[in-house]
């Protein structure tokens, strides 16, 4: 097994101790002059072929966070307590105890730079990859959702980007029977040649089922199943994902030339490895599970050897593979989709195999546990790897990147919105606000959901476009999980700690508007080049702002995902954090909907309403401009409001009930009464133009059942709360006393209308 | 005696649980039946269920007719057992030649997700004999390959003998031709709707509960029997 130099003319690791001058790609594979002199300390020779290709895959950015992970540890540092935490950081994906013996598991992760090469298959392969992470968990996939930000929307890019992107998602999460419950979709300049395409699947289990990817036991076999492998996305982690975007008109052909880094999706055989996967689990089949993602073979070998006994022997020669000519290095490093990597006792290696027959899956033992603490892997019987797991799964390069405030941070924020021009009429009043329900960052989002399966399972209570997707968990006792994801780049780029608060904070309110208790944050950090000091900087204020925002409200950061090198050239874009919040609904049945569809109730704004401009929509729609301070987040008060949303939803009170944000009230009116097919007739308190369009954070508007008035006003006074009562719902039109009146006909063209103009 | 509705899984189906969760709410029972399986376990009905059978690679539904299953569920489908497929199902019993014509590409190219409204034309299948003909129904409906498609001869004889089951109203949403939203055998036992009655159960989970009315009208003429 340690022969020398074999007659196959592989580069062993006995070619590799013999021949320590030899010259080695690895700038090509993306590693550092100090990363490679790092790898050959830890090995004490130069490493092999498939060596490099292990490291350069485990050490690159995308893989082992080696630029964010210090400022990722206050996540658990600060962390509240939360007894429903039964795994966190660190595993695959977070799981939460909702009750009942029920378990969930959510996650969200970007596909960004695949999404911007080849969009469709970009955004399939993102949907496919988060999907088998919740699978790896031992749960039941439920349900996705998609957070989607693209450049402008009238832009020719934009035009090749949105459609590929929306009909990947459709194709893959159609055919994977997943419901697509909710999602964002915002246009903004700097999101032009770098699309952010943020995928979250959540899956359900019972207490008990939970996997972990822990290669224990030697002896015991190592199984991979599912598709074989191929050439496609080699490097896409460690080439793709972990660089910045060159300039687009290079000669090199620009980005299409990183195209066969982006992997191919088969959702068929992703449902047949999700239904197989449930079967193995049931059975008692499985010691230890870990889906293929990033760095492919690679990963998962040396993360199961490295948080297991330590372990690992591999012959790479049993791998199926799609290509006879693919050399080790490229099955190590291939991001074929569809794979799935198991620990499986010997006893139990023929009744697994057995149910990856019956559902069509292939299934082959390709090497076993080992008590060696080594890495190794054999090709046609010459060894070719020979290291210790940990050394690429866990103890790779921390970087403490330079940070500075950017210089042009102080002109921003004295770039103050509140010297613009405002409408001071009714009928201005009146074209703001079909604006800015035309804008495609605030239109109905109709063309795109229309494109995504929301009933398939039958459990899909709320979905777009709701305030959040609300699931059923349990038929009987109608307990349910809410989910919602927000982030706003704007806020974040005139303040990114801040910024981040208040995706935090919209996120739980639209969980909470639902009825639904928050329980617990996944994130999905977008952001530029870490080797700019500025965008450091961006996300050492996110990272912190998150940190300090969880355990203000007493909900842990659970899991998440950071893609950085969203840039192209030196432009990078907004910080973008998108934050994911979970929440437990005692009863699904009691769900509060943002639609007004009940006559006669009453209208009622909660929480303070400021003059808030900065980053808002209005700013942007109206005037182009992006400057000032974003709201300030009032984490308290966000906790307050939540409680009465919460408690007055399970106590039947409430009608319907809207979050507030981008566009202010004027949006949330609008939109509740497109929702729920009934007008409304609102007094305002105050200066009308403030009321309509300011972004406030920690505000609602919920629509109270005629009789409940009394008992609301006395619920929300007991939190605090203020409560304005605004009118009552009714009639065919959005009517503003004194200002103006539109027919619920031309909101909905107004609403309707944009993105099939736009995209056909 | 409880109706036994049979919910065949083929490899890449994905409505079954929908299918087998509306026939219990109706007041059967449901049998899972594998597609790997030559036996139809004695159900009194059986129900097709949606999804991507096989990947729906080559065509939709034209590997699933060759499932094993269908060797037993073709021949006591033309000797009168009630059988309902619902999308992807609808597309297997015309590729297995229980009804005529094809499901292709919207005519937009699009996967179209949303809710359609159809009037029942029909309630002399055992399916829809709960409904009264003319009466409307607000289901959902979800496919890429939902457009119903035949020759004018077929169309005609589908016409004249009153094989069309439910129509599109207010708008065609897919392209179909006449449009034609399901259709029957000449027997009318055999019924294959390209919207989805299994999603219109319950008002929680669905637009409301219109669908209901297929699985009931099943159990109740299995009842009478």
């Amino acid at each position: 097994m340690t022969g020398g130099p074999g007659p196959s003319g592989q580069d062993t690791v006995s070619v590799a101790a013999a021949t320590p001058g030899r010259q080695q790609p690895f700038a090509e594979l993306g590693l550092t002059a100090a990363e490679y002199d790092r790898i050959r300390d830890v090995l004490r020779r130069r490493p092999t072929d498939s060596e490099l290709a292990i490291y350069s895959g485990m050490w690159s950015e995308h893989c082992s966070y080696k630029s964010s992970k210090v400022y990722l540890r206050q996540f658990a540092d600060k962390a509240p307590e939360s007894a429903a935490l039964l795994a966190g950081i660190g595993e695959q994906a977070g799981v939460v105890d909702i009750g009942q013996g029920y378990a969930v598991t959510f996650k969200i992760e970007s596909h960004n730079h695949p999404s911007y090469v080849e969009p469709y298959q970009g955004a399939a392969t993102g949907v496919g990859g988060i999907v088998r992470d919740i699978l790896a968990m031992g749960a039941r996939p439920v349900a996705v959702m998609d957070a989607l930000r693209f450049g402008p929307a009238d832009a020719a890019d934009t035009r090749r980007v949105l459609p590929g992107v929306v009909g990947g998602i459709s194709f893959y999460g159609n055919c994977l029977g997943l419901p697509n419950i909710g999602g964002e979709l915002a246009f903004d300049p700097c999101y032009a040649g770098n699309p952010l395409v943020n995928a979250l699947c959540v899956g359900v289990m019972r207490h008990g089922d939970m996997k972990f990817a822990a290669a224990t036991g030697p002896g015991n076999k190592v199984v991979l199943f599912g598709s074989r492998t191929g050439p496609d996305g080699i490097g896409g982690a460690s080439v793709l994902a972990s660089a910045s975007f060159g300039n687009q008109n290079a000669e090199d052909g620009g980005e299409s030339s990183k195209r066969p880094s982006v992997q191919v999706g088969d959702p068929f055989m992703e449902k047949l490895l999700i239904e197989c996967c449930l079967e193995l689990y049931s059975s008692g089949l499985v010691t230890a599970i870990q889906d293929l993602g990033a760095a492919g073979i690679s990963c998962a070998t040396a993360e199961l050897a490295a948080a297991g006994t330590g372990g690992m022997r591999v012959s790479l020669d049993a791998v199926p593979t799609r290509d006879a000519s693919l050399r080790p290095a490229e099955i190590l490093r291939s991001e074929s989709q569809e794979r799935m990597a198991a620990v499986v006792e010997p006893r139990h290696t023929d009744g697994f195999l057995a149910v990856c027959a019956k559902w069509g899956v292939q299934a082959t033992v390709i090497g076993e546990v080992t008590d060696t603490g080594r890495l190794e892997m054999t090709w046609h019987g010459e060894l070719i790897v020979d290291m210790p797991p940990g050394s690429a799964a866990d103890d790779g390069p921390v970087y403490h990147r330079p940070v500075a405030r950017p210089a042009g941070q102080d002109a921003l924020a004295a770039a103050d919105p509140a010297g613009l021009a405002r409408p001071a009429t009714g009928s201005g009043l009146r074209a703001t606000l079909l604006d800015l329900l035309a804008s495609p960052g605030l239109a109905d989002k109709t063309w795109v959901t229309q494109q995504y399966d929301r009933y398939v399972r039958g459990n899909t209570v709320l979905a777009m476009p709701e305030d959040a997707g609300l699931l059923r968990i349990d038929e009987r006792t109608g307990l349910g999980v809410a989910l919602a994801t927000d982030g706003n780049g704007r806020y974040c780029k005139l303040d990114p700690y801040a910024g981040t608060q208040l995706a935090l904070a919209e996120a739980y309110r639209n969980v909470a508007a639902t009825g639904a208790r928050p329980l617990a944050v996944t994130n999905c950090l977008n952001f530029g080049s870490p080797e700019d000091p500025g965008v450091m900087w961006q996300f050492e204020q996110a990272t912190a702002g998150l940190a300090d925002g969880c355990a203000t409200l007493g909900i842990p950061v659970t899991g998440g995902n950071v893609s950085f090198y969203n840039q192209t050239g030196g432009a990078a874009i907004h910080p973008t954090p998108v934050v994911g919040v979970l929440g437990v609904h005692d009863d699904v049945r009691r769900r509060l909907s943002i639609g007004f569809a009940t006559g006669g109730a009453s209208i009622v704004l909660l929480g303070r309403t400021r003059l808030e401009l900065g980053g808002s929509a209005w700013a942007q729609v109206t005037h182009g401009h992006l400057g000032g301070r974003p709201p300030r987040p009032d984490l308290d008060a966000e906790r307050s409001l939540a409680a009465v949303l919460i408690a007055a939803a399970s106590g039947g009170l409430l009608a319907a009930a809207h979050d507030l944000s981008d566009g202010g009230l004027a949006i949330a009116l609008a939109e509740s009464c497109l929702r729920g097919g009934l007008g409304c007739r609102v007094t305002l308190p105050g200066d009308p133009f403030s009321y309509l369009f300011s972004e406030s954070a920690a505000r609602a508007v919920v629509a109270v059942r005629p009789g409940s008035q009394p008992a609301f006003a006395a619920l929300a006074a007991e939190h605090d709360l203020p409560a304005e009562v605004l009118g009552s719902v009714g009639g065919d039109s959005l009517l503003v006393a004194d200002c103006f009146e539109i027919p619920l006909a031309e909101l909905a063209a107004a609403h309707g209308g944009t993105l099939p103009a736009l995209f056909g | 005696m409880t109706a036994r509705v049979g919910v065949v899984t083929f490899p890449g189906s994905l409505d079954d649980a929908d299918a087998a969760r509306a026939v219990t709410r109706a007041g059967g029972e449901p049998v899972p039946l594998w597609h790997g399986e030559r036996d139809l376990h004695g159900v009194d009905a059986v129900i097709l269920p949606g999804g991507f059978s096989y990947g729906d690679y080559l065509r939709c539904g034209a590997i699933a007719r060759f499932a094993p299953v269908m060797s037993a569920l073709v021949p006591a489908a033309r000797a009168g057992l009630p059988v309902l497929g619902i999308c992807n199902g609808f597309q297997i019993l015309c590729e297995a030649h229980l009804l005529p014509g094809a499901l292709t590409r919207n005519a937009g190219l699009r996967f179209i997700s949303r809710d359609v409204r159809l009037r029942i034309e029909t309630a002399r299948t055992p399916w829809t004999s709960g409904y009264t003909a003319g009466q409307q129904i607000v289901v959902p409906l979800k496919s890429g390959e939902g457009a119903y498609a035949a020759d004018p001869g077929t169309l005609a004889e589908l016409e004249a003998a009153g094989q069309v089951v439910a129509r599109y109203i207010e708008i065609n949403p897919n392209g179909s031709a006449a449009d034609i939203a399901g259709i029957c055998s000449d027997s009318g036992s055999v019924v294959g709707l390209m919207p989805h009655p299994e999603h219109a159960v319950d008002e929680l989970t669905g637009p409301g509960s219109d669908g209901l009315g297929f699985f009931a009208s099943v159990i109740s003429v299995l009842a009478g029997a």
